[in-house]
């Protein structure tokens, strides 16, 4: 069985993720005016139509192209040695440190702590009429499932096909996909949590909920 | 009226004088907001009587106060007093100018928009012993102060479409069409039929609408004042105002302001005070044939005098529009025109009848005059460099090929038409009795294979091409970009989503036409490029070179811009036309040229579309408007330049019904005024795909609306789904797709009748 608590406790101790930031292809490299410790934000806006701040310029040809930061964080290094060099493609030029926000923490245990019922095949996923009445009703934690039971309606081209539950006996915790929506294959569709973890799951979410502090 | 609803009524009126002068005129509003303190204070121990003369004295000031008060109006002033939720609306006119009427389509809120309302009214007059009832059909903008669903008066796409099926019913019905113009402006939405789009089928309706059109200006901002705004007579309230843009929309263009930021007070007072926005200056320059006088400080709804004379005046306005069509009148007609030195209460309208239905001839004179009545609009607003005895020697041209082409098309071809039909119907039928007789021979050679595939000469004939460079010569294109000459290397914008390479720009603005070899996105080009690449090589002749642009109003400092424009682009106007030829067939060309000034259309513009169409008219040729782009209507020339939408509509109407054939094809950025008029209303639109099409920028909408529309809003895909736009055209092919539509739409002699 996972050990929430000390999975928890890790994820405390470095509160972030570090993204590097490397060139997409080569190119001199110009780092502008961002410094060590700034922050900066990703692409922004309903459709992400706002850009990024800009952390480093890569010229070639004589085409600038300017590269972006791709998620809110701090710049925790420049290689600032690289200024004015030609650099290959994948070189390291910027790291950041990432704050992971209550959501994204919360999903990370929830995928390492639940079984996640991955989509055989890019389709459409509907429940099954009985189940859907049943989460429709009361949410999708009322509903217990169990190996071999038929759940989903795989639905390609208009052509729709049963598709039964394989794994462990437990209620759904979490709904990954949405109605008219294709699922890529692999993707995860439900995460299935045993009966007896169940108690401990909802303490950690509020444990994350209330402990948790989101650091800019 | 009792004491304390005259006190409550004098409360109102100080509150509407402090509203409109905000910080000026302190010295007045004190003085009246002191006297209104000490009345109230004293009241109490004053007898009824005294009270009664109190508040007659001080009645009397508020008026003087306010007489006084109205010489020192601004135009800014007078926008906040036709924004003021004290304002009249249309509701208070149906009220109180007509004699009865049923509103149409609409309560409230439930309706297929608010802001535009409609209504069958009545007028009626006694002539003699005999009573008359007029209907006549009242449309307008209703503000509805207060009415939050009423948009303030700004209509959406289908509002429109509601006020021009109504009109259509006027004219079925022959009965006169009266429209109130109460509108900020025209809601921005895309949504279908899309703003643009309505107000160009508005304007092309309008244009041969077959009954009189009487509009009455009080708030006339652009776009949604023009939808209803075409019209025989066009009158003013005195403290409106008819105006291109908002003064604060001006300002913020002036101010060069983005993302929201508000320009400052002075700033729009002085935009307001140059686009010379108010019924005087609307009078002068001749966009407003009469202004009706409103009481001090602008009409408000209690102001029953007011209200009878705007009904004397709306009648006369009718009559005079029918009795100026009509056969027969001299004694009524000269009754209506002695007007000098006469109160309109003088002419006792009310007395002489004129029946307001027209005859069919009547019909065909109004629509006549309503052309002749716009085409003369904005003649002195633009530059014509030309010495007079060229102008003379223009005219003589012209009338030259008036003639030429009466005997060529309109007498001869009309003969030949009806010969060519019977001789075709003889053949026909020949065919049948031939084939018929021929049968049995054509099965026996039936099984010999034939030597041209007819599959392929079908294909060849009905199908647009596809991009082949075996077609196109190999990407030789008779003008390069200068573009082409820079070593670098350009990113294409779906590099990330679509894994194109860079492109080397001599490749991509020289052999690949600045279209991505690897997604098909479309690099804006100049209009060069089109000009020398899809036109027959050396087959340009432009003609109304002199016309040029000008800066009617005097617009501060814009006389610098213009220079600095004509210097940059070697042009005098952002209109070029010319005439051309696509495969040896014969065109006019108008385009509107982007890098001049966006593109945007002022008085010479409009001036030389206009001759363009009617060049074309003349000349039986197909007639195509190429935009590289436009930004809408220049509004440093105000009214000059917003008139430009029914004037260059009305030519286009007058092309089309005489029988041509009327292609629009945009390419890069495509907004507002041109759009929602001249170019909206053709029914044959394409883009290339580099083009952007919509009434409204993002930011206008979002400050307009509140709402933010994604980052693809405008592209021609979505012009295309929406249904504005026919078909949208890579750019190599332009040249060979624009000849198939000619000869497809046009036909061989590319002309429809």
């Amino acid at each position: 069985m996972l050990d929430i608590s000390k999975l928890l406790e890790e994820i405390k101790a470095s509160p972030y993720e570090e993204l590097v930031i490397t060139a997409p292809h080569t190119g001199v490299v110009s780092f502008g005016s961002i410094k060590e410790g700034d922050r900066v934000i990703g692409a922004t806006g309903t459709w992400n139509e706002i850009p990024g701040t800009s952390l480093a310029t890569l010229q070639r040809e004589r085409n600038d192209k300017i590269i972006r930061a791709t998620q809110k964080g701090v710049v925790k290094k420049i290689y600032t040695e690289l200024e004015g060099t030609f650099v290959e493609a994948g070189t390291e030029l910027v790291r950041l440190r990432h704050f992971l926000s209550k959501e994204e923490v919360l999903s990370i245990i929830l995928k390492k702590a639940l079984f996640l019922f991955e989509a055989p095949e890019r389709a459409k996923y509907y429940f099954a009429p009985d189940v859907d009445s049943k989460i429709k009703s009361s949410g999708s934690q009322s509903v217990t499932v169990h190996d071999g039971m038929e759940l989903f309606i795989m639905s390609r081209m208009k052509r729709e096909a049963p598709l039964n539950y394989s794994g462990p006996d437990g209620v759904i915790y979490s709904v990954y996909f949405q109605h008219n929506e294709n699922i890529d294959a692999g993707a995860a569709l439900i995460g299935v949590c045993p009966p007896d973890q169940l108690a401990l799951i909802e303490d950690v979410v509020v444990r994350v909920q209330t402990e948790w502090t989101e650091q800019e | 009226m009792d004491t304390e609803k005259r006190t409550q009524h004098l409360t109102e009126r100080l509150t509407y004088i402090k509203d409109i002068f905000g910080d000026k005129q302190q010295e007045n509003i004190r003085l009246l907001e002191t006297k209104l303190e000490e009345f109230i204070q004293r009241e109490n121990s004053l007898s009824a009587e005294d009270k009664f003369a109190a508040l007659t004295t001080l009645e009397d000031l508020f008026g003087f106060v306010e007489r006084n008060l109205e010489n020192e109006l601004t135009a800014m002033d007078k926008v906040r007093i036709v924004r003021h939720s004290q304002r009249i609306c249309l509701r208070d006119i149906l009220e109180n100018v007509y004699d009865n009427y049923t509103e149409i389509g609409g309560k409230d809120e439930n309706s297929i928009d608010p802001s535009m309302l409609i209504a069958r009214a009545y007028i009626t007059r006694r002539s003699g012993k005999r009573v008359y009832h007029q209907p006549v059909m009242v449309i307008g903008q209703e503000k509805g102060h207060g009415e939050e669903f009423r948009n303030g008066g700004s209509v959406k796409p289908w509002g429109n479409a509601k006020a021009l099926h109504y009109m259509k019913v006027a004219e079925t019905e022959n009965i006169p069409v009266h429209t109130f113009v109460f509108t900020p402006g025209s809601y921005p939405i895309e949504d279908s039929p899309g703003a643009a789009q309505q107000i160009a089928k508005n304007l092309y309706e309008m244009a041969a609408l077959s009954v009189p059109v009487v509009a009455i200006f009080s708030e006339g901002g652009s776009g949604g004042a023009e939808a209803i705004g075409l019209a025989d007579s066009r009158l003013m309230l005195s403290h409106g105002y008819y105006s291109v843009i908002s003064p604060e929309g001006a300002a913020a263009i002036e101010g060069r302001l983005r993302g929201g930021d508000r320009a400052g007070a002075d700033l729009v007072e002085k935009c307001a005070h140059q686009l010379k926005i108010t019924a005087d200056d609307n009078v002068r320059m001749g966009y407003i044939d009469h202004k009706i006088q409103e009481p001090a400080l602008g009409a408000r709804p209690y102001h029953y005098e007011f209200f009878r004379s705007l009904r004397q005046e709306v009648i006369r306005a009718t009559d005079e529009v029918i009795l100026n069509v009509k056969g027969f009148s001299p004694f009524r007609a000269m009754a209506l025109r002695r007007r000098k030195g006469k109160s309109i209460e003088d002419l006792d309208l009310e007395n002489i009848h004129v029946r307001w239905s027209l005859s069919k001839k009547a019909r065909a004179r109004l629509i006549a005059k309503r052309h002749a009545k716009f085409n003369k609009l904005s003649k002195s607003a633009f530059i014509d460099r030309r010495p007079v005895h060229r102008r003379v020697a223009a005219w003589f041209v012209e009338k030259g090929w008036d003639t030429y082409s009466y005997f060529k098309y309109d007498l001869w071809r009309s003969h030949q038409k009806k010969l060519m039909y019977a001789v075709e119907e003889v053949d026909a039928e020949a065919r049948v009795l031939m084939d018929k007789v021929k049968g049995p021979w054509k099965k026996l050679t039936k099984a010999i294979p034939a030597s041209t595939s007819k599959a392929d000469k079908e294909k060849e004939l009905t199908m647009l091409s596809q991009w082949d460079e075996e077609d196109q010569g190999k990407g030789q294109w008779s003008y390069i970009s200068p573009r082409a000459k820079e070593d670098r290397a350009i990113t294409c914008p779906n590099a990330e989503t679509h894994g194109c390479q860079d492109l080397w720009a001599p490749d991509l603005f020289g052999e690949y036409a600045g279209v991505c070899n690897s997604c098909g996105h479309h690099f804006p080009m100049e209009y060069q490029w089109y000009m020398h690449n899809i036109f027959d090589p050396g087959s340009i002749f432009e003609f109304n070179t002199e016309v040029e642009s000008a800066n009617p109003l005097g617009f501060e400092g814009f006389d610098l811009k213009l220079e600095q424009a004509k210097n940059k682009t070697g042009l005098k106007s952002s209109c070029t036309t010319f005439e051309a030829r696509i495969d040896n067939v014969k065109v006019v060309v108008a385009t509107l040229i982007a890098p001049f000034r966006g593109g945007t259309v002022g008085a010479a513009e409009g001036e030389k579309f206009i001759q363009a169409a009617e060049r074309a008219k003349k000349k039986r040729f197909p007639f195509i408007s190429y935009v590289h782009g436009t930004a809408g209507i220049r509004i440093q020339e105000g009214v000059n330049g917003v008139i430009q939408m029914p004037r260059c509509t009305m030519a286009v109407r007058r092309y089309l019904d005489a029988g041509g054939l009327y292609l629009v094809l945009y390419d890069t950025n495509s907004y507002a005024g041109p759009l929602a008029s001249f170019l909206g209303c053709s029914p044959y639109q394409f883009a290339i795909r580099s083009s952007n099409i919509g009434f409204a920028g993002p930011g206008v909408i979002k400050e307009t609306t509140g709402v933010d529309i994604p980052p693809d809003y405008h592209r021609a895909q979505k012009a295309l789904s929406r249904g504005h736009i026919q078909g949208i055209w890579d750019r190599r092919d332009a040249r060979h797709n624009l000849s198939q539509a000619l000869m497809t739409m046009g036909g061989r002699n590319l002309y429809y009748r």
